[in-house]
């Protein structure tokens, strides 16, 4: 194997040498905790400001509304249950979709254990919510919806700027998973009137380990991690410097030229799915064809599993990634495939691509000459494939 | 997610007794679309020894390890010596599965005895 492609951009991403660059001095000679008086204490607070300050013009937000976090998966968790144990005198009412990520499924549905009721929107076969489904499910005990920006399996963008208009004339908190819409698509937390957003440093070329919450002022929530007074009070801990300093970096990095970035990510994404519907026969794309992630590409190719087709892959230094029930660890396969409408047995052979601003139309190439070949040789060892 | 052995690795890449066979004497198909594994097994049978056998696997690379390994094992054997290999046998001749991965061999195992079912089914058929 000579070469790796790496196209699993939506599990993580390559830090970038001037974010690690920027980081080093503050995981060497600057230690200082930054709530020390003395001046290496006071550098330390200073990088800290610094980098909120980037996070806040990333989003078009202040510097106060901006918390650092362990990752994605943290903010999620403070946004949806600090919200909901803030407000249950309001109401115990949630909404959310049935294509969230984990952090947020799984979240809401620990709080419905305590006594709060959920309601889990469907998608269309595109993967988008319906607004009307939503305008339906809103209740007088509603305190929060919660939607992602963008789906991490199929790279769906939804209506956000809508659902932030529902939401602010009704005075629902609404609070958006954008771990991977952020440094992928420019977002304006003003404009689309968004409440609570999360977002996850190692999504974008930043560090792993580090991801914020954005809590827009004078929202009702309660702290998750007690201790001392860190983050103005809100999330306890001594601060991850280097880290909170990688992600303001890689932050704006990745929100610099988004437009051009975007345009060569849309189409390598374009060329790669006109290339594997033409070339494979029974291919279907998930997702919407174009209200979706610039970088994402999830197929499923018919009568065979993911698992083996990433296996295959690998032997050949492709790096990707599947919604098979083999590579999500349970006997079912992707929720997300599921709730597009897709059947078990079609969900299984599920292959997602997810590029970054490294990868080239060669890369491209290479895929659409390796792929077809895989998918031939697994479907001849296929039961299913006679059947049709 | 754990890896695979090399003897995993092995089976998946050069499967042994991929295919079909048209006159097969038993055919044995377990397992179901929904869970993501189906494992279809075709028997050649003369005097009570699987003289020949195939399959073809829909499912991860666990599954179809264990479907050629346990086509080897069997492959020589009387129908009686076949029913005896045991899913933890399939495993251990391919160096130990991941934990999550020991139900495929439970399919391979199964996929042995629905073939021989089928076998007897016949035979008991061709008596009458």
């Amino acid at each position: 194997m000579s070469k790796t492609i790496y196209l699993d951009n939506a599990a993580t991403t390559k830090l970038n040498p001037k974010v690690l660059e920027e980081m080093i001095p503050y995981l060497s000679d600057m230690y200082g905790n930054a709530s020390s008086i003395y001046h290496i204490g006071r550098e330390s607070r200073k990088a800290l400001d610094l980098a909120r300050d980037k996070v806040a013009k990333a989003l078009n937000a202040i510097s106060n509304e901006i918390f650092f976090t362990s990752g994605g998966t943290e903010a999620d968790n403070w946004a949806i249950k600090g919200v909901a144990f803030a407000n249950e005198k309001k109401g115990k009412h949630i909404i959310t979709t049935n294509i969230e990520h984990h952090a947020v499924l799984h979240t809401c549905q620990y709080l419905e254990k305590y006594g709060f009721e959920v309601t889990y929107l469907p998608v269309k076969e595109n993967g988008i919510i319906d607004i009307k489904d939503l305008n339906n499910a809103l209740r007088n005990d509603t305190i929060l919806v919660s939607v992602m920006f963008a789906n991490n399996e199929i790279g769906t963008i939804q209506p956000i700027k809508e659902i932030g208009k529902i939401t602010r004339e009704r005075g629902i908190y609404f609070h958006t998973d954008a771990v991977q819409a952020v440094g992928n698509i420019p977002i304006d937390v003003e404009d689309l009137k968004i409440d609570l957003l999360s977002l996850s440093g190692h999504k974008f070329n930043g560090p792993k380990g580090v991801g914020v919450l954005y809590i827009k002022r004078g929202i009702n929530i309660l702290p998750m991690i007690h201790g001392g007074g860190q983050e103005r009070n809100k999330r306890a801990g001594t601060e991850n410097v280097a880290g909170i300093v990688g992600i303001g970096k890689a932050i704006e990095l990745a929100t610099k030229d988004i437009e051009k970035k975007n345009k060569k990510l849309t189409d390598l994404r374009d060329m790669t799915i006109k290339g594997l519907i033409e070339r494979i026969p029974d291919t279907i794309l998930n997702g919407d064809p174009e209200k979706r992630l610039p970088g994402n590409v999830n197929v499923c190719f018919k009568y065979i599993e993911g698992e083996s087709i990433l296996l295959m892959l690998d032997m050949k230094g492709v790096c990707a990634s599947s919604g098979s029930a083999c590579t999500s660890g349970s006997l079912d396969p992707s929720h997300v495939l599921l709730a597009i409408g897709l059947p078990h047995e079609i969900a299984h052979g599920s292959l997602r691509l997810t590029f970054s601003i490294e990868n080239t139309k060669k890369d491209v190439e290479y895929l659409l000459e390796t792929i077809p070949p895989i998918v031939e040789r697994l479907r001849q060892m296929s039961p299913l494939i006679s059947k049709q | 997610m754990e890896g695979y052995s090399e003897k995993v690795m092995d089976h998946f890449f050069n499967p042994r007794n991929v295919g079909t066979i048209e006159d097969a004497d038993a055919i044995g198909e377990v397992g179901n679309a929904k869970c993501g594994d189906i494992m279809k097994m075709y028997m050649k049978i003369k005097d009570d020894i699987i003289v020949d056998v195939k399959f073809q696997t829909f499912g991860c690379g666990a599954a179809v390890a264990t479907s050629s390994m346990v086509t080897e094992l069997i492959k020589g054997k009387t129908v009686d010596e076949a029913l005896e290999v045991t899913n933890t046998e399939v495993a251990e001749a391919l160096d130990g599965l991941p934990p999550i991965k020991m139900h495929c061999s439970n399919l391979a195992e199964s996929a042995v005895k629905s073939a021989i079912e089928d076998y007897r089914k016949k035979q008991n058929g061709e008596k009458k």
